[in-house]
């Protein structure tokens, strides 16, 4: 079955995640970010959706939206913002930050207009119902090892984090 | 109309990715700036899953290994803003100057 107004969702899932990407570095209140980006994310699950990755858009919703968010929004709880909500939001080099930003940003365009036509525009895709069989056989096939490593990855960062957060160790 | 190639993907991981650097650079609230990481992580992943429609599936395996080392980076990165509140009082990134000759 062929999709539906491809390019209408494309930009409009892309359009809800950049402007709230922009929400995000903008706003004064801590907890205001964390909500924009939570919408970042979940039009960004979206476009993976398009991209034919239905497995890689529930992880995006599951682990970032459903866990890393709430970790951010515990510590915004955690820790007492209020004094920093009266104080200025950006630093004093901002206007130097944002033009190297920016240069970047045109020098990423340049690149992707001269080397346009490198990306080949549409592969081979597999249907969905595929797409998680598939990255699960490469995740404990080709990917064995990094995949056993990344546990461990997770274990030391659970340690440090309890560690740090700790009063006395 | 238009049909959607990569390159549409690769500009909308940029403009992401660009806004995060911006953020990581001018913010002094230390949750924005690792907020702004996430935004670029999530950047890299959107180049990665889109290249991936092209070269079989690696690309969505990689992301996902950033997904999870974005996990370990925000609980690593949220323990020491959370050990360092306890010291100074403070989440201005322009006040952490421990280090500091």
């Amino acid at each position: 079955m062929n999709p539906v107004a491809t390019p209408f969702f494309f930009y409009l899932l892309s359009a809800i995640a950049v402007i709230s990407a922009l929400v995000v570095i903008l706003k004064k209140n801590p907890v205001h970010s964390a909500m924009a980006l939570i919408v970042t994310l979940l039009a960004l699950a979206g476009l993976y959706l398009m991209l034919y990755a239905p497995f890689m858009a529930g992880v995006q919703i599951v682990v970032y939206a459903g866990g890393i968010m709430v970790l951010f929004l515990i510590v915004i709880m955690l820790v007492n913002l209020e004094e920093a909500e009266l104080q200025d939001r950006f630093n004093k080099m901002w206007h130097v930050a944002t033009a190297a930003g920016l240069a970047l940003g045109g020098l990423l365009l340049f690149v992707y207009y001269r080397g346009a036509r490198l990306f080949p525009d549409a592969g081979p895709a597999l249907p969905e119902n595929q797409n998680t069989q598939a990255v699960g056989i490469m995740l404990y096939r080709n990917y064995m090892l990094p995949f056993e490593i990344a546990s461990i990855l997770l274990l030391v960062a659970i340690v440090g984090a309890v560690v740090m957060a700790k009063k006395r160790v | 109309m238009l049909e959607i190639g990569t390159t549409h993907y690769l500009v909308v991981a940029a403009m992401l990715f660009i806004i995060g650097v911006i953020g990581v650079l001018t913010r002094r609230n230390v949750v924005i700036i690792l907020m702004s990481i996430e935004l670029i992580l999530n950047a890299v992943n959107l180049n990665l899953v889109a290249f991936s429609r092209l070269y079989d599936l690696h690309g969505q395996v990689f992301a996902m290994f950033i997904v999870a080392d974005a996990a370990a980076e925000a609980a690593v990165g949220l323990g020491i803003l959370i050990a360092f509140f306890r010291n100074r009082e403070t989440v201005n990134m322009d006040e952490v100057d421990l280090l500091r000759w």
